[in-house]
């Protein structure tokens, strides 16, 4: 893969500079800190809603707190994939850049892995300053969740949000701009939601994940998840890689 | 003679429309290639075609040795592109621009960054390096266009219209730019600026619809399209008796007219080659001191202009 750690490091660059990677990494982080803060106070805005008439709530937990994470992470999220991915191929040869960096000793493998690989660690450094966040106010309004396994959440988090990223970036090789793109991933998005209200099915869905998360945060175990992670890291790879056929013969 | 780029029928086709159409070209190494030819030609396709950011329908080509569908990295190495319109990543500065691109041949530490001097130097960007390429100029972006064709010393430049975006004494500097690379390096260049061409380009091909009308060096061309005259220039002030001349160089054998354009005189022939020595002849039997004697030579836009139909309108269309 002849180029693949200039072509890297130039994507992680051009994510800082273009102020992608700081935007997302807010954005997340206001997720993370609002979602605790939505949990704790959902009850009490319920009742001053509902005025005089009762309304039972239970009183949340961190539990609740982290739902709320995943909940929010799932929406916000893999609309944020979305956007990011959209325009990382595409973009490139809708302006031209493609065929300036392709006519230099690099190869197309390393092209398209360079730029999922600098999508990923976007996504990456938002779900950890999402993490970040809502730990910490977990551990201010409720309890603090155990350390290791909301970082495992976390990881399960991020592997649901690539999926929806790579099935954009797909998208984003197969045409030369970024609508059409963003198109094919919000597609990706109603399939993995269609799929995850299916019995037994559900789970396999990147969607589907999101009770992992919760367990996991909480304190749970991966156990029976084996499948349904190898699914959607296989998802992955599977988009990238046929990312990569389509954009090998592909003109620019 | 050796071939930096041969191509053997080219053919590219985009759904129904022929964009190159049996293509036939070789291009001596060292040389500076001007190719030319009315807008939709076939040049930017041609040059996409051998720098492999696209695929031939038919036929095959060869640079340096290397079939372009199939040359990726090893090719690249050998090659310098220069777009267009360069595509460039705006957020870079220039000086970020030529580091990404020398990082990507390998380049690296001190051997980059004096070559990158060097380059932004010789484009005459040393000013704008630190300034981001979003900001420059179309001229600037042509110029560092051409300053990252050039960073790694390729065997062969590539150049879309090179100088299309500059101004004159940036035209001129370029231009003289790439003469300094003849016999080093074979550039090959589409331009629809003719004088451009003629002025530095060695050989020549004119491709119109997809074919090659012609392909020869700009000397063989104008000796091949010059017309049948000559053109006489006396020295000014000798008195000579003008009117007995014209008639003298009328009664030559195989001169079919004399005339005056302002301070020369036009003698047609019919058989150049037999006329010329009977001019001179003349010319010395009269007496008078000769300035300038020579057969009218085409410019590279008058050639252009009889060999490319179309195209007596609007000239400078000539991409």
């Amino acid at each position: 893969m002849t180029g693949l750690v200039v072509l890297l490091r130039k994507e992680v660059t051009e994510q800082w500079r273009t102020a992608r990677l700081p935007v997302m990494a807010v954005i997340f982080l206001v997720i993370g800190l609002g979602s605790p803060l939505l949990a704790k106070y959902t009850p009490e805005i319920v009742r001053a809603a509902a005025g005089s008439v009762p309304f039972p709530m239970p009183t949340p937990t961190e539990r609740d707190a982290i739902s709320q994470l995943v909940k929010n992470l799932t929406q916000f999220g893999a609309i944020a994939a979305v956007l990011l991915a959209m325009g990382s191929v595409a973009g490139e040869k809708e302006s031209g850049t493609a065929a300036f960096v392709l006519t230099k000793p690099a190869t197309r493998l390393a092209f398209l892995v360079a730029k999922f690989g600098g999508l990923a660690g976007t996504l990456a450094a938002a779900v950890v300053a999402s993490g970040a966040g809502a730990y910490l106010y977990t551990g201010v309004l409720f309890a603090t969740p155990p350390v290791l396994g909301f970082a495992a959440g976390c990881l399960v988090m991020l592997l649901s949000l690539l999926v929806v990223a790579a099935i954009t970036f797909f998208g984003s090789t197969l045409v030369r701009s970024a609508i059409p793109a963003a198109a094919v991933g919000l597609v990706g998005i109603v399939v993995a939601a269609t799929v995850s209200s299916i019995p037994n099915a559900g789970r396999y869905s990147p969607f589907g994940l999101g009770s992992l998360v919760s367990d996991l945060a909480a304190g749970g175990t991966a156990a029976g998840w084996g499948w349904p992670i190898a699914v959607n890291a296989g998802i992955v790879i599977v988009a990238v890689a046929a990312a990569w056929l389509v954009f090998r013969r592909q003109e620019l | 003679m050796t071939a930096a780029i041969a191509c053997e029928g080219l053919v590219k086709r985009y759904g129904q429309v022929t964009a190159l159409d049996g293509l036939d070209l070789e291009v001596p190494a060292g040389s500076l290639f001007g190719f030319l030819g009315p807008n939709g030609a076939g040049k930017t396709t041609t040059i996409r075609l051998l720098t492999g950011l696209a695929w031939p329908t038919a036929g095959r080509a060869t640079v340096a040795g290397v079939d372009p569908t199939r040359g990726g990295p090893r090719l690249a190495r050998m090659i310098g592109h220069q777009d267009q319109q360069p595509r460039l990543y705006g957020w870079m500065s220039g000086r970020e621009l030529l580091q990404f691109s020398g990082s990507l041949f390998g380049m690296s530490g001190a051997r980059l960054r004096s070559r990158v001097d060097e380059v932004l130097e010789l484009t005459g960007l040393t000013g704008a390096a630190r300034r981001r390429v979003g900001g420059y100029s179309g001229g600037m972006r042509q110029r560092l266009g051409l300053a990252q064709a050039m960073l790694h010393e390729p065997e062969l430049l590539f150049l879309d219209e090179p100088v299309s975006s500059l101004d004159p004494a940036g035209r001129h500097e370029v231009l003289e730019l790439l003469a300094g690379l003849r016999g080093r390096v074979t550039v090959f260049m589409s331009s629809h600026i003719l004088a451009d061409v003629e002025r530095v380009c060695d050989r020549v091909g004119i491709v119109d619809r997809g074919r090659l009308v012609v392909e020869s060096t700009v000397a063989d061309l104008q000796s091949r399209f010059a017309q049948p005259v000559f053109v006489v220039e006396l020295e000014s002030g000798q008195g000579a008796d003008e009117t007995a001349l014209l008639a003298a160089l009328e009664r030559v054998p195989l001169v079919s007219g004399v005339g005056r354009d302002g301070a020369e005189i036009r003698v047609a022939a019919d058989d150049p080659a037999r006329a010329g020595p009977e001019i001179l002849r003349v010319l010395a039997a009269g007496g008078v001191q000769v300035a300038r004697f020579e057969r009218l030579r085409p410019s590279l836009e008058d050639i252009f202009l009889r060999l490319v139909p179309g195209q007596r309108s609007g000239q400078e269309g000539a991409a």
